[in-house]
C-alpha cells in the first residue's frame, strides 16, 4: 500500500486548486503532531475519550489526503479509545507515528 | 426559477481544521458566504447572534457536539426549521441515521466529494428559501400564530369542535358609494380599508378567514385557543371603528365620502378546520353560531349601533366594556329569540 494512494490526493488536487492543497498539506502537517502529542498523553492520563478524539481527527485527515494505512491505524486506536481500553494499545502508537511520519513526508514532497 | 444558484450563509460546525478548510474552500466556491464554528457552543452562539441558510455539522466535537446541537436548535422556535446537513466519517453511519431521526436534513460522508457537497447543499438552501417562502405567504394571510402553527404541525382537512368568538364585518352604504366613483378608486378603497381592519383583527389574536366583496369574516379563538376570545373579538371591533374614524377624517379632507360599517359578534361551539383540497385550503368555521353572526351583523343596520353581540359574547368578557341591552330579536329561521347587546367605547 502506497504511503499516500495517488488517485485520491490528485482528485483533492483537482478539487482544491494548486494553491489551495499546500495551505491544506500545511494544516495537516501543523496538525499532525499536535493530534500524536494529543493520542500519547490520552494514553499516560487514561484519558479514553481524548485518545479517541485525537485518533478521530487523525484518520480523518488522513483519509482526506489518502494515506491508507495511516487512517487505518488511527482507526484501530479511535476503536480502542472508544471501547475504553486503553491497555489494547501496546505498539500501536509506535507503528501509528512510524506512518505518520512517512505521510507528513510524502506530503511535503507533493507540495508545489 | 432558478434559486440554487444564489449564495446562501453557510456554517460550518467542525473540530477538525482541515476540514473546516477544505469545506469552507469548497463552499466558497460555489459562492456561498461561509462562516465556521470548531465546537457546537460556538456554533449556538452564533446562530443567535446572526442568521444562516444551512449548517454543515459534524457530530463529534468537545464541548458540545452535533447531537447536542440538533437538541438545541428543534428546541429554539427561530432555529428549528434551519436546514442542517451532517458531516461525517463513512463508518460513523449508524450515528447519522440517528441524526436524520432527531430532525437533520441530509448528511454527507468525509472525506467529502464536491459534486454531492453541492447538490446537498444546494438541495438544502432551495428547502430553507421554500421554508422562508412558505412563512412569508403564511403571515400574509395568517396570523403570525396561526403560520408557526401551520409550520410545526402542518394541516390537516379534518375539523373539530371549539368555542370561539365569530366575527362579520360590512360596509354599510358600500354599494351607493362605489357607483359614484372610478373602479380603481374602488378597490384602492377597498384595500386601505381592509388593511386596516386586518390590523386591528389580527393586532387581537383574530384571523380573518373570508373577505367577500366588501365584507369579511374573522374567528376569535381558533385555530389557536384562546381562553380570553370575547374580549379579543370585542377589542377588535372597538379598534376597528377607531380606525376607521381616522380614516373617514381623511377622506373627509380629500373631500371623499364617508364610510359606515357593521360589525356582529357571536360565540358558541362551531366546528373549525381547513376546507378545501390540498392545494388550496382556508381556514374557516360553520355552525350556529356562524349563521348567529351573520344576522347580527346585518341586524346593525336596523339597530343603527356599529357594533352588535350577543349574549354568550357579552357573558363571557371578563374586561369592562360599555354595553347596553337591546333586547331579544326574533331572526327568520330562528325559532328563538337572541338577546342582542351594543358595544360602545
Amino acid at each position: 500500500m502506497p504511503v499516500i494512494d495517488r488517485t485520491t490526493f490528485n482528485e483533492l488536487k483537482q478539487i482544491s486548486g494548486a494553491e489551495f492543497i499546500n495551505e491544506l498539506i500545511d494544516t495537516f502537517l501543523d496538525d499532525a503532531p499536535r493530534l500524536y502529542a494529543e493520542l500519547k498523553s490520552g494514553l499516560a492520563e487514561g484519558n479514553a475519550d481524548s485518545f479517541r478524539r485525537a485518533a478521530h481527527s487523525l484518520k480523518s485527515n488522513a483519509a482526506t489526503f489518502g494515506a491508507g494505512r495511516l487512517a487505518e491505524l488511527a482507526k484501530d486506536l479511535e476503536g480502542i479509545g472508544r471501547e475504553n481500553r486503553l491497555g489494547d494499545t501496546g505498539d500501536r502508537l509506535n507503528v501509528l507515528n512510524e506512518a505518520l511520519v512517512s505521510a507528513c513526508d510524502e506530503l511535503r514532497g507533493l507540495k508545489s | 426559477m432558478n434559486a440554487t444558484h444564489e449564495p446562501g450563509r453557510m456554517l460550518i460546525v467542525d473540530d477538525n481544521r482541515v476540514n473546516r478548510l477544505l469545506l469552507t474552500h469548497a463552499l466558497e466556491q460555489n459562492g456561498h458566504h461561509v462562516s465556521t464554528a470548531e465546537n457546537g457552543k460556538i456554533a449556538m452562539e452564533m446562530l443567535r447572534e446572526k442568521s444562516y441558510d444551512v449548517i454543515l455539522l459534524d457530530i463529534d466535537m468537545p464541548v458540545m457536539n452535533g447531537f447536542e446541537v440538533l437538541e438545541a436548535l428543534l428546541s429554539d422556535n427561530e432555529l428549528r426549521d434551519l436546514p442542517v446537513v451532517m458531516t461525517s466519517a463513512s463508518d460513523e453511519l449508524d450515528r447519522v441515521v440517528k441524526c436524520i431521526e432527531m430532525g437533520a436534513e441530509d448528511y454527507l460522508v468525509k472525506p467529502l466529494n464536491p459534486i454531492l457537497l453541492r447538490a446537498r447543499v444546494n438541495a438544502s438552501l432551495e428547502k430553507k428559501r421554500l421554508r422562508d417562502q412558505q412563512r412569508k405567504l403564511f403571515r400574509t394571510f395568517a396570523t403570525p400564530e396561526v403560520a408557526e402553527q401551520l409550520l410545526r404541525e402542518g394541516f390537516s382537512l379534518g375539523g373539530k369542535y371549539v368555542t370561539a368568538s365569530v366575527m362579520f364585518a360590512d360596509i354599510r352604504s358600500f354599494t351607493s358609494l362605489s357607483e359614484k366613483q372610478e373602479p380603481t378608486e374602488t378597490i384602492e378603497l377597498l384595500n386601505n380599508y381592509f388593511a386596516l381592519m386586518f390590523d386591528a383583527i389580527t393586532g387581537h389574536h383574530g384571523t380573518v378567514n373570508q373577505m367577500e366583496g366588501d365584507g369579511m369574516m374573522a374567528i376569535f379563538g381558533a385555530p389557536v385557543f384562546h381562553e380570553r376570545h370575547h374580549d379579543h373579538a370585542v377589542r377588535a371591533s372597538l379598534e376597528m371603528i377607531d380606525l376607521l374614524n381616522v380614516f373617514n377624517e381623511q377622506r373627509a379632507v380629500q373631500g371623499k365620502g364617508q364610510i359606515k360599517i357593521g360589525i356582529g359578534i357571536a360565540t358558541g361551539r362551531v366546528i373549525a378546520g381547513y376546507t378545501g383540497t390540498q392545494h388550496r385550503a382556508t381556514y374557516t368555521c360553520v355552525g350556529d353560531t356562524v349563521n348567529i353572526a351573520a344576522r347580527i351583523e346585518k341586524h346593525t343596520k336596523i339597530a343603527e349601533q356599529p357594533i352588535l353581540i350577543d349574549r354568550a359574547t357579552r357573558d363571557g368578557l371578563s374586561e369592562d366594556f360599555k354595553t347596553e341591552d337591546l333586547g331579544d330579536v326574533m331572526f327568520a329561521g330562528k325559532e328563538q329569540a337572541i338577546k342582542i347587546f351594543s358595544v360602545s367605547a
